[in-house]
C-alpha cells in the first residue's frame, strides 16, 4: 500500500513537470493550430540555460574568472534567503531567455507560414527541433552534463523532507508540485482575467475577427510564443535538478508524453492540459512501478494512441467538427 | 486532319509521345546508370562508391514508399521507418528458420513476407488512427515508431535479440542464389585494375531492379482511380468525401502500399548489411525519409531520387572518400561534416518550408497546391463564369 502511494507522489512530481510541458503546447495549438513540435528542444534548452545561471550565480569556480560576479554570488550564497533569490532569479532568467527564443523561432520558421497548408508549419517544426537539438549537441556538449552544485550534491534536497504513513516525501517533490502548481494558477488566471488573456481567448477562437476588433494578432502569437517556452524552461530546470544531468537529446520523450498529456485533457484546452499531464504522470509511475520499468514509454504511447482513437476530443475539450 | 482526330479521342497519348532529345537523354541517363558501377568497381580504391550507390538505392526504395503516403495522400507519417523494421526483422526471423531448405533462394522468398509483415503493420497501424487529423496522425505515428523500436530494443516475445540485433552472434545470412556464382564467374582484367562482380555489384542491380518495379507500380497508381481519389482527397478532404471518394478506404491503402514498400526496403537493407538491429530504426531515421521527400519534392519521383542522393548520398561520399584516402581530409573535418548533417537539414527543412515548399523538383499539381496564394492561381480564382461567358476569356488569361 505504501509503495503504491509513494509510486503515486512520483507520479505527481512527474505529472507537474508533463503538465508544465504541455500547457506551451496547447497554448500554441488553441491559437494557431499547429503542433509546436520544437517545443520539447525548448524544454531541454531551458535545462541547459538554467545550468549556465546556476554556474553563473552560484559557481565560485566561475567568479574567480570574472571577478564581477564575487558579490553577486556573495549575496545569493547568503543563507536560506539567499539560496531562495538564487532559485527565484535562475528560474527567472532561463524564463526569460527561452521565451525570447521561442519568440525568435516563431518569427522566423513559423510566422513566414501562417496561410501555408497544415503540413508545412509541422515539417518546419520538425526542422527547428533537429536544429536545435543538434546545435547543443555540437557547441555546448554531446555527454550528459552533471546538474549538481560543485561538489556534487543536488541543488534542492533529494533527502526525505517528512514520512507520512510510511511514505517519504522528498523537498525536490515538494518543490517541484509546489511551483508548477502556482505556475498553473498564475497561467490560468492571466488567461481568464486580464484583458490580454482575452485578447488571447479572443485570438484563439477567431483570429481575423479578433484582428478586425482590435486585437494586435502578432503580438498576441509572439506572446504566446513566450509564455509556453518560458514554462517548458522551468520544467527542463525541474528535469534537470530532479535527474541530476541534462543531455541534448532529453527533450524528445517527455515532450511527447507531455502533448500526449496535452491531448488527454483536450488540446487547446488549458485545465485540461495540466490534468492530463497530472493523470498521464500518475498512470506512467504507476505502470512503471506495477508493470513493468523498460515499457514505461510504450505504455505512454497505448494511452495516447488510445485516447485518440476513443476520445479524440480530449476529456475537457469539446467534440469539435471538421471546418469545411 | 487524321492527327486532329486521334488528339481529339486521347488527349493523353500526344502528351505522352517523346520527342527525340528525350529519348537521347533518357537513354544516356540509363546507360549510365548501368555502366557508372562497374566503373567504380573496376577502378583500384573506388569499389566502396558501388557500396554507397546501394546504400543510397534502399534510402530512393524508402523514400518511395513515404512518397506515396506524404506525396500521395497527403498523410504525415513520422513512424515511416517501423515498417522498414518489420520488413527486415520479418525477413531475417523467417529467413533463418527457412533457410536450411531454400539455401540461397531465401532473400528472393522473403521479399514476400517482408512486403506482407509491412503492409500488415500498415494495416494494423492504419485502421484505427486514419480518421485522425493531419497533425495528430503525425505524432501518433511517430509513437508507433518508437513503440515498435523499444519492443524490438526489449526482445519482445524472445524474437528480436535485444539490442545485440541479429542474426545471432554464431549465425549469418545466406548470401542469394545468383551473386556467389557471378562473384566466381565475372571477374576480368580492365586497363584500371581487376574486375569482379562483388556482392556489392550483385546489390546494386537488385535495388536498380526494385525501384524500377516500384516506381512502374507507382506510375500506373498515379494513373489509376486510386491515384486520382488521392488527389482529391489531398486538395479538400471534405470535397472528396462529398463527391464520393471513400476517404478512410484511400487512406488505408495509400498507408498500406507505403508500408509493403518499406517492408521490401527493409528485408534488402538487413540482407545487404547481414545485420540488424534497433539502432537502425531510430526516429532520426523516420525523419532521415520525411526530409528526402520534403526537400526533393512531394509526389515527385525524380525529386525523391535526387533528395536521396543529396541527403544519403553526399555526406556518404564525402566520408567514404576520406576514408579511403581520396580526399585529404583530418578527422576533424570528418566528423564535423557527419555532425554538422543534421544541423544543415535541419535548417534546409525550415528554408525550404518557407521558400520552396514544393522541394527541389516538385511535382507540377503539388506545387500549385502549395502556392495557393500564387499570382496565378489566384487569377483563375477570382476569374468568375460571368467573367468567362461575358468578357470572352479563358480562367489564367488575364
Amino acid at each position: 500500500m505504501s509503495y503504491l502511494i509513494e509510486q503515486t507522489i512520483n507520479g505527481i512530481t512527474l505529472g507537474g513537470l508533463y503538465a508544465l510541458i504541455a500547457l506551451g503546447y496547447t497554448l500554441v495549438y488553441g491559437i494557431l493550430l499547429m503542433i509546436n513540435f520544437a517545443h520539447a528542444e525548448l524544454f531541454m534548452i531551458g535545462g541547459y540555460v538554467g545550468l549556465f545561471w546556476l554556474k553563473v550565480l552560484g559557481d565560485p569556480a566561475i567568479a574567480e574568472k570574472f571577478p564581477f560576479l564575487e558579490p553577486i554570488q556573495a549575496f545569493f550564497a547568503n543563507g536560506t534567503f539567499g539560496f531562495a533569490m538564487l532559485m527565484v532569479a535562475v528560474f527567472a532568467l532561463s524564463a526569460i531567455v527561452v521565451g525570447i527564443l521561442g519568440m525568435i523561432i516563431e518569427r522566423f520558421a513559423y510566422r513566414p507560414l501562417r496561410h501555408a497548408p497544415r503540413l508545412a508549419p509541422l515539417i518546419s517544426a520538425i526542422g527547428v527541433s533537429i536544429f536545435l537539438q543538434n546545435a547543443i549537441l555540437l557547441w555546448v556538449s554531446s555527454k550528459q552534463l552533471p546538474y549538481t552544485r560543485a561538489d556534487g550534491t543536488a541543488f534542492v534536497g533529494t533527502e526525505t523532507a517528512f514520512t507520512v504513513a510510511g511514505v517519504s516525501v522528498s523537498t525536490m517533490q515538494i518543490f517541484i508540485i509546489g511551483t508548477s502548481l502556482l505556475l498553473m494558477f498564475a497561467l490560468d488566471t492571466f488567461v481568464s482575467r486580464t484583458r490580454m488573456g482575452r485578447a488571447m481567448r479572443a485570438t484563439s477562437q477567431d483570429r481575423d475577427a479578433a484582428g478586425l476588433m482590435g486585437v494586435d494578432i502578432n503580438y498576441v502569437i509572439a506572446l504566446t510564443f513566450f509564455i509556453g517556452p518560458a514554462l517548458g524552461a522551468v520544467a527542463g530546470i525541474f528535469n534537470g535538478m530532479y535527474y541530476g544531468s541534462v543531455k541534448y537529446n532529453m527533450g524528445f520523450i517527455p515532450g511527447i508524453k507531455a502533448f500526449t498529456a496535452a491531448v488527454i485533457g483536450g488540446i487547446g484546452n488549458l485545465r485540461g492540459a495540466m490534468l492530463g499531464g497530472f493523470l498521464l504522470g500518475i498512470v506512467e509511475s504507476l505502470a512503471s512501478g506495477f508493470i513493468s520499468n523498460a515499457y514505461r514509454d510504450v505504455i505512454a504511447f497505448i494511452v495516447l494512441v488510445l485516447v485518440l482513437i476513443f476520445r479524440p476530443g480530449g476529456l475537457l475539450g469539446e467534440a469539435v467538427a471538421e471546418k469545411v | 486532319m487524321a492527327d486532329v482526330d486521334a488528339n481529339a479521342v486521347s488527349p493523353r497519348r500526344t502528351v505522352r509521345k517523346a520527342s527525340t532529345k528525350t529519348v537521347v537523354v533518357y537513354s544516356l541517363m540509363a546507360a549510365a546508370i548501368v555502366i557508372v558501377p562497374f566503373i567504380f568497381q573496376a577502378v583500384v580504391g573506388y569499389a566502396f562508391l558501388v557500396r554507397i550507390l546501394v546504400i543510397v538505392g534502399i534510402w530512393v526504395l524508402l523514400a518511395l514508399g513515404l512518397n506515396i503516403v506524404v506525396g500521395y495522400a497527403g498523410l504525415l507519417d513520422l513512424g515511416y521507418i517501423a515498417f522498414y523494421a518489420m520488413g527486415a526483422y520479418a525477413g531475417v526471423i523467417l529467413g533463418q528458420i527457412v533457410s536450411p531448405v531454400l539455401g540461397g533462394f531465401t532473400y528472393w522468398a522473403m521479399l514476400i513476407p517482408a512486403a506482407l509483415a509491412g503492409a500488415a503493420t500498415g494495416i494494423a497501424l492504419g485502421f484505427p488512427v486514419l480518421r485522425l487529423r493531419g497533425d495528430y496522425l503525425a505524432i501518433v505515428t511517430l509513437g508507433f515508431g518508437e513503440i515498435v523500436r523499444i519492443l524490438l530494443n526489449n526482445d519482445f516475445l524472445g524474437l528480436s535479440n535485444g539490442a545485440t540485433g541479429l542474426p545471432k552472434a554464431s549465425e549469418v545470412l545466406t548470401a542469394p542464389w545468383p551473386s556467389v556464382w557471378l562473384q566466381d564467374h565475372i571477374r576480368f582484367e580492365t586497363p584500371f585494375g581487376p574486375f569482379v562482380f562483388g556482392p556489392n555489384m550483385f546489390w546494386y542491380f537488385v535495388v536498380l531492379g526494385l525501384i524500377i518495379v516500384t516506381i512502374i507500380v507507382i506510375n500506373r497508381l498515379d494513373d489509376s482511380r486510386l491515384g486520382r481519389a488521392w488527389v482529391a482527397m489531398r486538395e479538400n478532404e471534405v470535397a472528396a468525401a462529398s463527391v464520393g471518394v471513400n476517404i478512410r478506404t484511400q487512406k488505408l491503402w495509400a498507408f498500406s502500399l507505403g508500408a509493403l514498400s518499406g517492408g521490401i526496403a527493409g528485408v534488402t537493407f538487413a540482407y545487404v548489411q547481414q545485420f540488424i538491429s534497433p539502432e537502425s530504426f531510430t526516429f532520426m531515421e523516420s525523419v532521415f525519409v520525411v526530409c528526402i521527400v520534403v526537400l526533393g519534392g512531394m509526389g515527385s519521383i525524380p525529386g525523391v531520387i535526387v533528395g536521396a542522393l543529396v541527403i544519403q548520398g553526399v555526406p556518404a561520399l564525402i566520408q567514404g572518400l576520406a576514408v579511403a584516402g581520396v580526399v585529404d581530409l583530418p578527422g576533424e573535418a570528418l566528423s564535423a561534416i557527419t555532425g554538422y548533417r543534421f544541423l544543415v537539414f535541419g535548417l534546409l527543412m525550415v528554408v525550404m518550408m518557407a521558400v520552396r515548399p514544393q522541394g527541389m523538383i516538385p511535382s507540377k499539381r503539388r506545387a500549385m497546391e502549395l502556392h495557393p496564394s500564387d499570382d496565378r492561381t489566384l487569377e483563375q480564382e477570382d476569374t468568375t463564369m460571368w467573367d468567362i461567358e461575358n468578357r470572352d476569356i479563358g480562367p489564367g488569361e488575364m
